[in-house]
């Protein structure tokens, strides 16, 4: 088994306000442990606690009660450090639903300068991840470009490199794609794909899309602030039910292989994807014909 | 009859300058009235300046545009009452709410109108059942509400201006699935309702396929397909030729074409790709 890079153990979290009423838990006692390298897909109704938890992991919030552990180490906010706290932000990295509200230059390259910049990174250095940032997500030839004319998926892909020249080992996408066409949908996700595949970046991809989510190694849904099915894709999507309950889709051909098994048909329950559903079919109908022709 | 209709319009951004783009090419597009026409196609394709010229936001650079029969800029300094038939639900509409309280903000589009207060109460309470907002947070800020509450509010202050073609650009953007069923079910229950058109621009094939009657796929500034549902994702290929995609389990249905079995390649949800699927089981 791989290492545990982060490690929620019975975490819970309000938000403050000023109706008492509203003070209900958004996580409730939630546990998660997430591998060194792997792909997991967040999935949960709107509200269901899941952007809050990547809020927490990036430590833009800090938990009610409960305790979170990052790279083997407990997190504690009042004797960690600034250097410390600003460390682990970095370590952990995160890329917003709205392509417009993350970039801040006026030309690409620079804006995916501004982390490193930051960091305080000597200059050569900085040009080096740049220029290697922009190559990973394919957008280097827009580099000096103006970040306004570009799509909502190449934006996407650039506030991806600007994540990436910090040298992150998990990155969080917070709904990344929700905001873009089908093309930018897949770009991004292609990007995402490579960087944990080729560069082990440990990635936590909360999204909407079912799709998405089945390209994943583990899925785990959110549900009233805990987590309520964690497993591959092919587990968590065949229960098809259970899925459907939590607010959620499964992908048409599961539900469309669930519904023709309750009429009868012996079909596999765990399909998810088109070329699956259709050699299933075409499997059963060539041993009907062959039971039929001995 | 149709309910709006652009012949010939060609739309240049920024003409005369070094940034000129065509948006839309001599476009010929004819919406049917009473139906909820579906508008696909990826970003750049022209689909949002379609929106955009029917309702006289913007004003074709060549051609004309015509509402309910009547060129929309034949008399340019009445152009305000095209924008209260043809109502427009902005992409993220939740972003522009802007008054103290709901029930304000979905007054605001009557209101503007120069309606009584009569006329305009029973507008707001009208808009507000359709798109599903309870009473109790008619005084409450839009500010305080959840996102999804948040959209309703938008889309019933346009609804509350009655309008005749109510369009809406990706209404479900963003929203879970429930979400997304909830408001585009009520969005089609508002054109029942009022005996109206609706257009919605979308990029879910899944979504266009249950909720729309017709579908007009845009490509490069021009139309490129129209038709019901079936007529257009019966051409799955034409469609991946331009960027986009046919809804799973069409998918499916041409992977199964394509190993020899004899099957219909136009469904497009469950219920009718489990209806074909029993039929060729049975079949076996």
């Amino acid at each position: 088994m791989a290492e545990i890079i982060i490690k929620a153990e019975d975490i819970c979290f309000s938000y403050e306000s000023d109706h008492p009423t509203d003070n209900f838990p958004v996580l409730d006692h939630l546990n998660l442990e997430i591998e060194k390298g792997s792909f997991v897909a967040v999935l949960g109704y709107n509200g269901s606690g899941k952007s809050t938890l990547a809020k927490l992991l990036n430590l833009i919030l800090t938990p009610t009660s409960g305790n979170l552990y990052l790279f083997g180490k407990k997190f504690d906010e009042e004797t960690i450090t600034e250097d410390e706290f600003f460390a682990l932000r970095q370590r952990i990295g995160m890329v917003f639903q709205n392509p417009d509200n993350q970039l801040v230059a006026t030309i690409v390259e620079e804006d995916v300068a501004f982390g490193p910049e930051n960091l305080g990174v000597p200059p050569a250095e900085i040009r080096k991840r740049v220029d290697e940032a922009l190559e990973i997500v394919g957008m280097k030839q827009f580099a000096r470009h103006s970040p306004h004319q570009l799509s909502g998926g190449q934006k996407q892909r650039v506030a991806i490199a600007g994540i990436i020249a910090l040298r992150p080992d998990v990155i969080i996408f917070d709904e990344s794609t929700a905001m873009l066409d089908p093309r930018g949908r897949s770009d991004v996700l292609a990007t995402i794909e490579k960087l944990n595949k080729e560069f082990g970046t440990t990635i936590l991809h909360i999204t909407h899309y079912m799709e998405e989510a089945i390209r994943a190694d583990r899925v785990i849904v959110v549900d009233h602030g805990r987590v309520t099915l964690d497993g591959t894709p092919r587990e968590v999507f065949s229960q098809v039910r259970t899925v459907k309950a939590a607010g959620l889709d499964v992908p048409q051909v599961t539900e469309l292989m669930l519904e023709i098994n309750d009429d009868g048909f012996d079909l596999p329950k765990d399909v998810l994807s088109y070329e699956e559903g259709a050699n299933a079919i075409a499997d059963y109908i060539r041993k009907k014909k062959a039971g039929k022709g001995s | 009859m149709n309910a709006a209709e652009l012949r010939g319009v060609s739309y240049v951004y920024s003409e005369h300058t070094p940034f000129c783009k065509v948006a839309v090419d001599h476009i010929d597009i004819t919406f049917e009235e009473k139906l909820v026409t579906g508008i696909i196609g990826h970003t750049g394709s022209g689909k949002s300046t379609v929106s955009q010229l029917l309702n006289g936001l913007l004003k074709p650079s060549e051609g004309v545009v015509e509402v309910d029969g009547k060129d929309i800029w034949a008399e340019p300094k009445k152009i305000k009452n095209v924008r209260f038939s043809v109502g427009l639900v902005f992409q993220y509409p939740e972003y522009q709410l802007f008054e103290e309280t709901c029930y304000k903000d979905i007054a605001f589009g009557p209101k503007n109108m120069g309606l009584d207060e009569k006329e305009i109460d029973e507008r707001v309470r009208e808009a507000a059942e359709i798109v599903g907002l309870s009473e109790e947070l008619f005084e409450k800020s839009p500010f305080d509400l959840s996102g999804g509450q948040k959209r309703r509010v938008a889309i019933a202050g346009i609804m509350a201006m009655r309008p005749k073609i109510l369009i809406l650009d990706e209404p479900a953007a963003g929203l879970d699935p429930r979400g997304r069923d909830e408001i585009l079910t009520r969005i089609v229950r508002y054109r029942e309702k009022t005996d109206s058109t609706v257009i919605m621009i979308s990029h879910s094939m899944e979504d266009m396929a249950v909720y729309c009657d017709k579908i007009l796929v845009m490509s490069d500034s021009k139309p490129y397909m129209y038709g019901t549902p079936s007529e257009v994702f019966g051409r799955a290929a034409d469609l991946e030729a331009v960027g986009l995609t046919v809804p799973q389990v069409t998918k499916m249905m041409l992977a199964l074409a394509e190993q020899g079995f004899d099957v219909r390649t136009d469904v497009y949800t469950v219920a009718q790709a489990k209806k074909e699927i029993e039929r060729l089981l049975k079949q076996a």
